[in-house]
């Protein structure tokens, strides 16, 4: 599915034709996945989509059925996570409780036998990163999430390792300290460019930290790009519909000709899809689904030229910065973000217009992307 | 819930009066049964009580008498001995169990099944079993005998000096289950991460037991200890199948000391005394531990 | 050393389809071997211990199976040649217990008596009152549960003389009432315990929308929770039925020679001092009263540990 085998020198890790199955149950089918030097990776998707699995095969703390895992270049496919170079970040932390941080931070180099030195020296540039030296002679049951999700980073950190792995590292923090460790995370990565490969379920996460996202479902990854080629050109339906919040709205029709050119037909009502960017001939006759955020399509005042609908307001939801119009057009219904100030009664007419440039169009029956 | 009284409300001690109804059986085993008898008990060891019960006051005698006997001496060096062997094997062995069937065994339930079964026999099932494989004429020591070593003896159930641990061998076999099912629960409520956590730092298995799991099961191992210590004070029914206490009075213990002076030797007053003292060690088990577990924090 | 990696499951092989992508080297799971030092370890002790633990089991249907010769020519644990079931016929029908002969069928009978009673009233009472302290609480009702949790810890042997008085007044000293009223009031801590727990654990707004649909204590607790509770009186059941089956001390204490239960008439027989030992009936004896609660256990199995343990951690 994915190319790039070529790349592989310069990858840190890679993950050749990997396949797990829990007795007949299969979690990951044949998956290949190449992450670059210093790349900051993030799997995506709902629960039960592989992401943690496949994380866990990176750490070697669940084996394959089938395939390789390379870190870099080295075939650890059969490695103790300890000699894989890794260090890992967990959702619940997974502090020893009853060691001080700095125990924990220092335990696992103890355990290594590494010199009392070294291990104050990582110690104290590991707590300087991350700003916990105040915290260093407390017990984990006396910081806060965020403080204890900063030792679990730390305790990765010691490792002096090339690559880590976070498993949901903030979902069980509450928003607001969430969006703060995020800024961190992404700081962290900056200041120390070293492989990261990131499991999440909330695509905010995602679309701010990551160098590129692998958006996974049933054990498949369904596209790996950078975010916001993932945002704006979604290889399929499904990624088009995990991504963006209000969500997408999609359109069932077909393909049509009019006057020579090609466009998007539903309930009676054509589209133009001028300034569609295709990568395959828009023929006739073939059934589509038509995707546009609400954000690309423009109302009244904002619309810049192009074919104009008429519309009706059908609800609407007023969130503050923005304001989320329901509107009613050729047999649908459909979500268009403007401005918060901007208020319209419900029953108004509006006009709309589809920025097309932005929009996508996918196969009725494949659900990939044309 | 019931805070203030407004006019015109009814009375207080009606309301919710369906509930009080119900928890009448409950008041009264607290109140009556429990806290009453307890007290009553108490009193009455400070009697002279003999055939029945009277209330002439003897101050401390029934204790002091009570000390001089050498049957409570030897009943309470038993229950030493058994109790402190009784906690240490059963902790470790429980521990131990529970540790090897969390290893993601097969026949995990079998092996289940087999360790915990003696649980739900009584202590004069198991004694009985117990006393019959301890024979020495037909038991271990003769089939150990007859494989040729004519010398070999281990007949802990005619020998006073040992009697107690062939007691505590069939109270091992009884009660381990036990322990092991709630270690295994114990472990099995660790955050699957912490081990995942210890692997990525390559720590060694049997230091991660040592150094993270076990302290991390301190409370497991709290009440455990609370539950085998509480048992291990009223320790009677197994002394009377397998041994009715002998060789003589070898194998004595505290429980069978009361009941034998109470309702055989009819000295009422020192069977109170001695159940007194019985009360009192379960008192400095219990005391220490509710106020670890409930001091802290509000009443939980 | 591993905790997770442990199914002896060996040896990968290449995918075929495209193995391409694949290089030389290890791939997929990591070879293992059944006999590793880990395996053998831990099922060699796990072996070890799952025999100490069914000897006496062993023993005892092995003697009760052999005749007397046998006993005494043989040793304890090689198979009975001769397969008799004489000494269960004895044990049930004819063994001594002083002047009684009747064997230990009058004593089961007791058990039944005690324990089927004994258990209905405990657990009707229970549950009721469990209900009563999760969801109508009152004023002092925790403090009553906190003496009555405490009370479970107090020996026995404190509370047993008060209660030979008051049931001696109530005239039930001797009877299978006052057995049943004994076992009543101690098993009450634990059970009430299960049973608040329990109660507390379901949702609060099914109560609270049952009391605005305008049910009352009596129809609350009928029609809606003891319809979601019946694993909770199942595993009450278990419970209360072998610990009162297995009870020796309130049946010595509180029951006449004739209405002794089958535990105290066990013992009485297997260690009277009177006639030659016969070890076969002993056993046979000892296995008959250890049959209920042995398939009450075999039955409920993952009930009965849930059962044991939300007693023993919360008591």
């Amino acid at each position: 599915m994915l190319n790039n085998v070529s790349a592989r020198t310069q990858s840190s890790v890679s993950i050749r034709d990997l396949s797990l199955s829990f007795g007949s149950v299969k979690v990951l089918e044949n998956l290949n996945l190449d992450i670059h030097d210093g790349e900051f990776l993030v799997l995506l998707g709902s629960s039960g989509c592989g992401k943690s699995t496949l994380l866990n095969c990176i750490a070697g703390l669940l084996e394959p059925t089938e395939g390789q895992i390379f870190i870099k270049d080295k075939n650890v496919t059969w490695e103790e996570p300890k000699d894989r170079g890794i260090g890992m970040v967990f959702q619940s932390y997974a502090l020893y409780p009853q060691m001080t941080v700095e125990k924990n931070l220092s335990f696992g180099l103890r355990v290594a036998k590494i010199p009392k030195a070294e291990i104050d020296r990582r110690v104290a540039r590991a707590s300087g990163i991350l700003q916990i030296e105040p915290l260093l002679k407390r017990k984990p049951s006396e910081l806060s999430g965020g403080q204890r999700q900063r030792v679990a980073i730390g305790r990765a950190l010691v490792r002096d390792v090339d690559v880590f792995l976070f498993d949901e590292p903030l979902s069980n923090l509450d928003a607001k300290l969430r969006s703060e460790l995020r800024v961190e995370i992404k700081r962290l990565h900056q200041a120390l460019k070293n492989t990261m490969i990131y499991v999440t379920h909330d695509q905010i996460e995602a679309l701010t930290l990551a160098d590129r996202i692998a958006i996974m479902k049933s054990g498949v990854i369904q596209q790996l790009d950078d975010p916001v080629t993932i945002y704006n050109k979604p290889k399929n339906r499904f990624v088009a519909a995990f991504i963006g919040s209000p969500a997408m709205n999609f359109l069932t029709g077909e393909l049509a000709e009019e006057g020579g050119r090609a466009v998007f037909r539903t309930n009676g009502v054509s589209f133009s899809l001028a300034g569609y960017d295709a990568s395959e001939p828009l023929k006739a006759g073939r059934k589509v689904t038509l995707g546009v955020r609400p954000e690309h399509i423009k109302v009244d005042g904002d619309i810049a030229g192009g074919e104009v609908h008429e519309a009706v307001v059908d609800i609407e939801e007023p969130m503050g910065a923005d304001n989320l119009l329901w509107l009613k057009h050729a047999g649908h219904v459909m979500s268009v973000r403007i401005g918060g100030a901007r208020r319209y009664a419900v029953g108004a007419k509006v006009r709309l217009a589809f920025d097309m440039t932005m929009a996508s169009l996918f196969d009725a029956e494949t659900e990939e992307r044309i | 819930m019931a805070a203030h009284t407004q006019p015109g409300r009814p009375n207080q001690l009606f309301r919710n009066l369906n509930s009080k109804i119900a928890s009448i059986p409950m008041m009264l085993t607290a109140v009556v049964i429990f806290l009453g008898g307890t007290i009553w008990t108490v009193v009455y060891s400070f009697t002279n009580s003999k055939l029945l019960p009277r209330l002439s006051f003897v101050g401390l005698e029934q204790y002091e008498r009570l000390w001089d006997t050498p049957r409570w001496i030897v009943s309470i060096q038993n229950l030493a001995t058994y109790g402190c062997l009784s906690l240490i094997f059963s902790l470790t062995i429980g521990f131990l169990l529970a540790a090897l069937m969390d290893q993601k065994i097969r026949f995990e339930n079998t092996f289940r099944t087999i360790f915990l079964y003696p649980f739900a026999l009584s202590f004069i099932v198991t004694g009985l079993v117990w006393q019959w494989i301890l024979n020495p004429e037909f038991g271990v020591q003769s089939v150990v005998r007859s494989l040729g070593w004519t010398t070999f003896t281990f007949d802990p159930l005619y020998n006073s000096d040992i009697v107690i641990y062939g007691i505590l061998i069939a109270a091992l076999w009884q009660g381990t289950g036990l322990v092991m099912c709630l270690m295994l629960a114990g472990l099995r409520g660790i955050d699957e991460d912490i081990w995942k956590a210890a692997r990525v730092d390559g720590i060694p298995m049997w230091k991660t037991y040592l150094f993270i799991i076990i302290p991390m099961m301190r409370p497991v191992f709290v009440t455990t200890l609370v539950i085998i210590a509480s048992g291990i004070v009223r320790i009677y029914d197994l002394v009377v199948a397998q041994t009715s206490g002998g060789p003589g009075i070898a194998s004595d213990v505290p429980a069978k000391y009361v009941y034998d002076y109470m309702f055989f030797a009819q000295n009422l007053g020192q069977g109170f005394a001695a159940s007194t003292m019985m009360l009192l060690a379960v008192a400095i088990i219990i005391v220490p531990w509710a106020y670890l577990e409930f001091g802290g924090r509000k009443r939980g | 050393m591993d905790k997770s990696l442990t199914m002896p499951i060996s040896g990968p092989a290449i995918s075929g389809s495209n193995g391409s992508r694949l290089q030389a080297g290890p791939q997929g799971k990591r070879p293992r071997k059944v006999l590793s030092p880990r395996n053998i370890i831990v099922y060699g002790a796990l072996g070890l211990a799952a025999i100490y633990y069914l000897i006496p089991l062993y023993v005892m249907v092995v003697t009760s199976l052999k005749g007397m010769p046998e006993i005494r020519l043989g040793n304890i644990f090689s198979p009975p040649m001769e397969i008799t079931f004489e000494p269960w016929v004895k044990a049930w029908a004819q063994a001594c217990t002083g002047l009684n002969c009747d064997g230990l069928s009058r004593g089961f009978w007791n058990s039944v008596r005690i324990t089927v009673p004994s258990v209905i009233v405990s657990i009707a009472i229970a549950s009721v009152n469990g209900y009563a302290l999760a969801n109508w609480r009152f004023k002092g009702s925790e403090i009553f549960f906190t003496i009555l949790i405490v009370g479970a810890f107090i020996p026995y042997q404190v509370m047993i003389y008060p209660i030979v008085i008051v049931l001696r007044e109530m005239g039930l000293y001797g009877s299978l009432y006052g057995l049943i009223l004994v076992h009543s009031i101690f098993g009450m801590p634990i059970q009430t315990l299960l049973f608040r727990n329990y109660f507390v654990s379901l949702p609060e707004e099914l109560f609270k929308a049952a009391r605005i649909d305008g049910a009352g204590f009596w129809q609350i607790y009928f029609r809606i929770m003891l319809p979601m509770s019946l694993p909770i009186f199942v595993v009450s059941m278990i419970l209360q039925t072998t610990g009162i089956w297995n009870d020796f001390l309130f049946g010595v204490v509180f029951t006449r020679p004739d209405t002794y239960p089958m535990t105290v008439q066990l013992n009485n027989i297997v260690n009277s001092v009177q006639g030659v030992k016969e070890y076969n009936v002993n056993m046979a004896a000892t296995l008959l009263t250890g049959a209920v609660p042995l398939i009450v256990y075999f039955v409920s199995g993952r009930l009965f540990v849930r059962g044991i343990a939300a007693g023993a951690v919360k008591g």
